[in-house]
């Protein structure tokens, strides 16, 4: 832990993702109890107002105050991402680790299955599936979910193969260990931070894939803030009030890019052989 | 070798099958009644039931699945039922906006993440590598709908030099087409050439440390020619089929730049369609872009199946 | 003849407006030429087959007559029938043909094709979205090849409007098959080629009676379906003129330029807040009194920046029956609040409102949340695709609240009907609509109307919120497009260019 840290003082790249992810959580959390202005309240009077001491970010088209929307639009990212991507964890760990354990046709099957998931168009998928059960964030966490299950399932059985193969495990298996056992003693805590790293990155890609479907009307409904719908809103009014269309992006922008690095940063301190999926 | 490909193909098969059932089923559940769609709210039930009887949509679900694979293997993908016309013709249209867009987005893409890659390679480990890993970074978390939206109001709204979105079609003005591609193109091909950027700096490094450049460095070869002849051009197998793959999913992915651009393309045709319950245009859009997915993964494996003659681990 | 417009959504999702500087098109300017822009794509190109209003715009008049014709006022006046007589009893209508009258294929025009026609509308087999329109004709019978004689099973005042419409287009029996992909009628342009998602040519027809009533050799339907893409296309030239422009909030940007000219006219489509009559707590009339107090048009309208006139019934400001009801519940906090105390309700409670994916819903959805949540009525918004609101709001009535308009001229009939999504059964105004319907008088007609109207706005059956504006957007030097919306059709006879 020690020499983690001093690592980790020593890489910039960490760093800058540690500080971006801390001001994105700390940003959501202070939403929660506090905003400039009450995110909801509507003022017609007061809409597409530029930025002023009041309003730091302007107002929307309804007279919202933007700040406020967007620090509230923190939280949806987080519960959005951070749900779809525990799913997707949850379910691909299990699956890739049962997969390595047992090889044969458990393991065949799953590689199909994954495969074919792989196979789907997944911004086309997303939008199907929340038209089948209509756009909701629940149902836009459902279809991110969907897309991490086969990437934790590939890692996680990749990992855990490596270390079947490994000499200790081969001696707990000797020893009379079953599969479970060895895999919950010996495989998981040694494969716990190729998880973490890929968690970290998969964290990022949720949030992309949830400012795209909301983008589309397919996430968050209003008037819950969502930085991907009030993109789309903001489109409407580029002639009138550009700088609405800045700053939702920028925030997906930073959170994302903080996550990135974080991500990387992980790898390079923890294990710099590591080899991640990326899946858009 | 036959072997391996012969598999591969067998479960590039399986996978396809799969997906037909998977497509045909969801399509299958999408709430709306595609007759009330199409007859509107002054329908009465007995003109539903009659139109429904018409479109065999009262049909038992598995005669129309082997009717839809029927179609599918003889090429026949029927017609839609908002439009009257054939799905085949349909899709051929829209091909011709998103197949130009997406082959622009990855030329591009590969013209600048090249030499951006390579020149990384050659300052590894300085500040010029950081720079251009940092940016690579960046292109990887900038949602690329934000970045044409900020394109937009550079280029468009502020400088109005391209056209804001939109699409004249090929025929009624070629220039004016190809002008209109130019921005979505680009805000498509910014996470490209972040991951092309970044694998050819890794596949130029690798190649870097081989013998034979080393030789090359030692004799005294410039380094330019090392750099491009020697290192790049080994370098460039990797690269080659990474972009490859891209280019399946660029055509997949340009759902979003679509819309933001409202161009009549591939990702447009399938959204509304689903708008509108077209169900016979979404089942075959979406299994012929499976199906491109699927063999674009078969050949990027036979290409390393080719070059790589060590045995193919699964990962 | 949809109910609820389709001619508003505004595809699914935003895009962005140009300013682009790059010359016009040659091809957009020549004088014999027109591109119309249009915001939604018409699937089928027979109205007969699809209920979608964006196929009347493109197919009628221009390319599919109708006995009578809808003239910019809204007035019916002879259109394929010359002219016609009603029976004493309004049972009997006797229609006099016009002589020489071609399709485009150069089949003659006469009674047995108008009798194929409208035949097809009430058949029972029949697969005619408007078929309940019609199916109070009980026969028609051809009284010589230039005399059509329909008649009723009970007397229809709205039955000559209703043969006016783009849904009692005459085809022939030859081309009506193939109409959907390529439409033959008898109007003056003919179908030359359509590129779906794009665009639809029309080209001057041949066989057209009055030749120098057409000043335009081509006419071009461009569909645009984004508001800001719209906007792009005007200003790049690529389109002439959107008759029906969907982002008011864009208009200051293209008044402030010299080369187009806004136009502001009325539409038949009155944006309500659709209730469900038949639903606990909204089947208290108490509790849509309080809804009705606690909406402020005033508010909404501004969130359509400005555009729209507010209404208090089921009826357009425009129609000369019309009768200003807003006063009926006038916005008072304080008053609903009571309403909502009275109704048993004084802390309000949780309702859904179900969004169509059309402009003016999504705007005013948000604003109607706030205004409610005011008076203690927690709002859930969902956003639904149009399929979905048709399922799930309209057919199954598997909701609270929602926002619509209903663009159709003469639609109060709907309040009468059974199972309408409303679920609003009112003995009092079935018989007043009975009365309506059956008046031959069209004096005594507009005194029911206006009691009508006042019947519902009382009941509080929906919540009426403001008349959609028809903003029309095209170049200055395009004269005769019709500056108000009375029916969906885009009429080019007598439309030239400066």
């Amino acid at each position: 832990m020690k020499g983690f840290l001093a690592r980790a003082a020593r890489h910039v790249g960490f760093q800058i993702g540690a500080v971006l992810l801390l001001l994105f959580v700390g940003t959501a959390l202070v939403s929660v109890f506090w905003t400039p202005h009450p995110v909801d309240a509507l003022q017609m009077r007061l809409k597409l107002q530029p930025a002023s001491g009041a309003y730091p970010l302007g107002t929307d088209h309804l007279g919202r105050d933007v700040l406020s929307r967007i620090m509230v639009g923190a939280q949806t990212s987080i519960t959005v991402g951070l749900i779809a991507v525990a799913i997707g964890m949850i379910g691909g760990v299990a699956l890739g680790a049962w997969a390595a354990a047992r090889g044969g046709w458990v393991d065949e099957a799953l590689s199909r299955l994954s495969d074919l998931v792989f196979a789907f168009p997944a911004v086309l998928i997303a939008i199907l599936i929340t038209s089948v059960l209509g756009a909701s964030a629940q149902n836009a966490i459902l279809a991110i979910a969907i897309f991490n299950v086969p990437v934790f399932a590939r890692v996680t059985r990749g990992a855990a193969l490596s270390m079947w193969g490994r000499d200790f495990v081969r001696a707990a298996t000797a020893m009379g260990q079953g599969p479970l056992g060895i895999t919950v003693r010996h495989v998981m805590p040694n494969i716990a931070s190729v998880l973490i790293v890929q968690a970290t990155i998969q964290f990022a890609v949720a949030i992309l894939a949830e400012a795209g479907l909301s983008y589309l009307g397919l996430g968050a409904q209003p008037p819950v803030p969502s930085w991907g719908r009030m993109l789309r809103d903001a489109q409407t009014y580029v002639f009138q009030a550009p700088e609405l269309a800045i700053w939702p992006g920028l925030a997906i922008a930073l959170a994302v890019l903080g996550l990135n690095m974080l991500g990387d940063g992980l790898r390079d301190l923890l294990d710099p052989r590591l080899r991640l999926l990326r899946v858009g | 070798m036959l072997e391996f490909l012969s598999r591969r193909l067998a479960a590039a098969l399986v996978t396809l099958v799969l997906a037909t059932v998977v497509v045909f089923a969801v399509v299958e559940v999408l709430p709306g009644d595609p007759a009330l769609v199409m007859l509107g709210t002054d329908a009465r039930p007995d003109t539903l039931a009659a139109l429904r009887a018409r479109y065999g949509f009262d049909q038992p679900l598995v005669v129309r699945y082997f009717k839809w694979i029927g179609g599918l293997l003889t090429f026949d993908l029927g017609s839609s039922h908002a439009y009257g016309t054939s799905v085949a013709k349909l899709i051929g249209d829209r091909l011709l906006v998103t197949l130009p867009l997406g082959a622009l987005a990855l030329s591009w893409a590969v013209l600048v993440a090249i030499p951006l890659g390579v020149f990384a390679a050659w300052k590894h480990g300085r500040p010029g590598d950081w720079g251009v890993m940092g940016f690579t970074q960046i292109g990887i978390s900038v949602p690329n709908f934000w970045f044409g939206i900020v394109l937009v109001l550079l280029f468009a709204v502020t400088w109005q030099l391209f056209p804001a979105g939109g699409f004249p079609g090929w025929r009624q003005d070629p220039v004016k087409s190809l002008h209109s591609l130019v921005l979505p193109a680009l805000s498509l091909s910014l996470g490209e050439i972040a991951i092309l950027t970044r694998v050819t700096r890794s596949a130029m490094l690798d190649t870097l440390r081989e013998d034979y450049v080393r030789t090359a460095r030692a004799k005294g070869a410039p380094e330019r020619t090392v750099l491009f002849r020697h290192a790049l051009r080994n370098a460039l197998v990797p690269v080659t089929t990474v972009a490859g793959l891209i280019a399946g999913f660029l055509i997949a992915g340009a759902v979003i730049i679509e819309s933001v651009f409202r161009l009549p393309g591939i990702g447009q045709l399938v959204y509304d369609s689903i708008n509108n319950r077209d169900l016979v245009v979404i089942k075959n859009v979406v299994v012929l872009f499976t199906i491109l997915v699927l063999s674009v993964n078969l050949l990027v494996d036979v290409a390393y199946a080719v070059l790589d003659p060590r045995p193919r681990v699964r990962t | 003849m949809n109910s609820v417009s389709r001619r508003r959504i505004l595809g699914a999702s935003a895009t962005l407006a140009s300013l682009s500087v790059l010359g016009e098109s040659a091809w957009a300017q020549a004088k014999d030429r027109l591109v119309i822009g249009m915001s939604l794509e018409p699937p089928v190109l027979d109205p007969t087959k699809n209920a979608a209003a964006a196929i009347r715009e493109v197919t009628t008049p221009g390319i599919y007559e109708s006995l009578g014709r809808i003239d910019r006022t809204g007035a019916i006046g002879p259109g394929l029938a010359e002219s016609w007589s009603i029976s004493e009893d309004g049972k009997e209508y006797v229609f006099k043909l016009r002589q020489g009258v071609k399709f485009h294929d150069g089949e003659p025009l006469d009674a047995s094709v108008v009798k194929f026609s409208l035949d097809r509308l009430f058949a029972p087999d029949s697969t005619v979205p408007a078929k309940s329109l019609y199916t109070d004709i009980e026969k028609v019978e051809v009284v010589d090849p230039s005399t059509v004689k329909v008649t009723l099973k009970s007397p229809n005042s709205f039955l000559l409007y209703s043969l006016s419409l783009g849904d009692s287009g005459i085809m022939h029996p030859k081309s009506a098959p193939t109409n959907d992909k390529h439409p033959i009628g008898t109007g003056p342009f003919m179908f030359k080629e359509r590129k779906e998602g794009d665009s639809i040519t029309l080209v001057r027809s041949p066989t057209w009676r009055d030749p120098a009533s057409i000043k335009l050799d081509t006419v071009i339907f461009k569909i645009v379906k984004d508001p800001s893409a719209q906007v792009s296309a005007l200003l790049a030239g690529d389109v002439d003129a959107f008759p029906g422009f969907q982002a008011p909030e864009l208009v200051e940007r293209l008044r402030k330029d010299p080369r187009f000219v806004v136009v502001v006219g009325t539409t038949e489509g009155e944006v309500i807040l659709a209730t469900n009559n038949g639903k606990k707590p909204f089947d208290n009339p108490k509790v849509r009194q309080a809804i009705a107090h606690a909406i402020n048009r005033d508010e909404l309208i501004s969130a359509e920046s400005g555009f729209g006139t507010p209404i208090g019934s089921h009826f357009a400001p425009h129609n000369k029956v019309y009768l200003d009801l807003t006063r009926t519940y006038p916005f008072d906090i304080a008053k609903a609040k009571a309403l909502l105390a009275e109704a048993g309700y004084p802390n309000g409670f949780d309702a859904s409102l179900k969004l169509p994916p059309v402009g003016y819903a999504q705007r005013a959805g948000e604003v109607i949340a706030s205004q409610l949540g005011k008076i203690g009525i927690k709002v859930a918004i969902s956003q639904l695709q149009w399929p979905q609101w048709l399922s799930e709001v309209f057919k199954e009535r598997n909701y609270d609240l929602t926002i619509v308009a209903h663009t159709e001229a003469n639609d109060l009939d709907r309040y009468a009907r059974d199972g309408y999504y409303w679920a609003y059964n009112s003995p009092e105004f079935r018989a007043k609509w009975r009365e309506v319907v059956a008046a031959t008088d069209f004096a005594k007609r507009d005194e029911l109307l206006k009691e009508a109207q006042r019947i519902i706005a009382r009941d509080a059956v929906n919540g009426y919120l403001w008349q959609l504006a028809k903003i029309g957007v095209w170049k200055k030097d395009l004269v005769g497009l019709w500056e108000n919306s009375p029916t969906p059709q885009v009429d080019l006879t007598g439309v030239h260019w400066k």
